[in-house]
């Protein structure tokens, strides 16, 4: 197996954009990607598009040679990958496989999804088609109900608090609004966070991710071939994509998400770290629990203390061992099919020192965490200096 | 009808298309009597975790309990 890199990265603002349509949003992403690799269109011998649901946000199938051949990309593989909000993770875990596997040499993948050009309850109708709509959804969850459930059951075993929940809301907000690219750049305060409009017991929303549109996109080559490109190439120390239950009912513990503590665990074996080596880290916040459990899941604490770990301040960036130093899903935003690679691009800029007011001071190890659903996808990835 | 305990349980105020004039509603997982878990609504009185439920209707598939 041969090491990989990131030769180039690109991403688009984050936000509510009613002038720009899907293809557009990756366009902008792939060539800004296209740019800082200094590769052109030509260059790419193969392509992955994650998105989640733009057959239904916007009325568009085939969407990977869609995308692709705007970008100039023409007669290579083109191929679409859907793992919910994981989608854009496992593209990227699958464009790593070709290049690994010595496939292909440049390889790119772009994230992206388009989402508000529906109403909220519309747009929460068809994230939930990403749980199980035979079970638990016809019931009448949402994905928030389903990660309130997770937050009830942590608070009953662990003692977790509101308030713990509250902290996570508190410290991604004050990062995204360090970040130009956010979605929502407003500091909170700990009061604010805790008396939201309620979404879903115990969860307000200040618990939730937003609503966004966006993409981004990296591009990926043999390490030994990454400086014919970039300066600054990143390596891939380590990934992993693992799977589980799509319904909740069917785990025996809803406090735990098997699939990243299965993903962390390859993935640190993979690049012969422990969680201890992780200096900084992108984690998917899609409600603050799912940042709190994700600490767990990983090591960086003991299962049960990711509340009280986050609430004594050791994740901001000036902590012990910042997360989601981009303001994460909750403040930068959240269009589904582009956090994986989003991710990406975030420890890319903090790795190559270019994160301006957001940079964070030990940089060389970083690990992003991507789930899909309520656990049943996961990707990590470790990036670090090559 | 099946009974068991209240695993986990949360009330919805945003709700998705086909049931926003339901809310506020409850729904939790039920760890039933005889083993596993099921997913339905709650009516009538809220409901806590370890609480005993009963399930007293289903309707499309989906089971509604009610406190024991």
């Amino acid at each position: 197996m041969r090491d990989v890199a990131v030769i180039g990265v690109g991403k688009t603002a984050f936000g509510v954009f009613p002038d720009r349509d899907l293809r557009s949003l990756a366009v902008e992403a792939g060539e800004k990607a296209l740019k800082n690799a200094h590769v052109a269109p030509g260059q790419i011998e193969s392509f992955y598009l994650g998105n989640f649901a733009g057959p239904s946000f916007v009325g568009q199938n085939h969407l990977a040679p869609y995308v692709s051949t705007a970008l100039g990309i023409q007669g290579v593989p083109a191929t679409r990958i859907e793992a919910a909000c994981a989608s854009s993770g496992s593209a990227f875990y699958h464009a790593w496989s070709e290049v690994a596997s010595g496939v292909n040499d440049i390889v790119m993948v772009v994230g992206v999804e388009k989402m508000t050009s529906q109403p909220t309850a519309k747009v929460s109708e068809i994230l939930a088609e990403a749980g199980d709509c035979s079970g638990e959804m016809r019931a009448g969850n949402t994905f928030a109900s389903l990660f309130a459930m997770i937050a009830r059951r942590h608070m009953h075993d662990f003692g977790t608090k509101k308030e713990h929940l509250a902290s996570v809301a508190v410290k991604n907000h004050a990062n995204g609004a360090l970040n130009p690219d956010a979605h929502m750049r407003k500091v909170i305060t700990l009061e604010q966070a805790m008396n939201g409009k309620p979404i879903a017991d115990p969860l307000n929303i200040y618990d939730c991710s937003l609503i966004s549109d966006g993409a981004a996109a990296v591009i990926l080559a043999p390490l030994e071939r990454a400086r014919e490109f970039s300066e600054k190439p990143v390596r891939i120390l380590g990934i992993a994509q693992a799977s589980d239950w799509v319904a909740l009912d069917q785990k025996d513990d809803i406090t735990t998400f098997p699939a990243v503590r299965r993903a962390g665990e390859k993935a640190y074996k993979m690049a012969g770290v422990t969680a201890n080596d992780i200096q900084f880290a992108e984690l998917h916040d899609c409600f603050t629990i799912a940042e709190i459990i994700a600490m767990e899941d990983l090591g960086f604490v003991p299962r049960g203390e990711g509340g009280p770990y986050v609430f004594d301040g050791h994740t901001t960036r000036a902590g012990e061992r910042p997360v989601n130093a981009s303001g994460g899903l909750k403040a930068k935003g959240h269009p589904v099919g582009a956090t994986g690679v989003a991710q990406i691009f975030d420890l890319v800029q903090q790795i190559r020192c270019e994160a301006g007011d957001r940079q964070v001071p030990r940089h060389s190890v970083g690990l992003a965490e991507n789930l899909g659903g309520s656990g049943g996808t996961c990707v990590v990835t470790i990036l670090g200096a090559a | 009808m099946r009974s068991g305990t209240v695993y986990t349980e949360t009330v919805i105020y945003s709700a998705p298309e086909a049931f926003v004039n339901d809310v506020p509603y409850q729904t939790g997982i039920v760890t039933l009597e005889g083993g596993g878990k099921v997913t339905g609504r709650i009516l009538g009185d809220r409901v806590q975790i370890d609480d005993r439920v009963v399930e007293v209707e289903e309707r499309d598939g989906v089971p509604f309990f009610r406190k024991a």
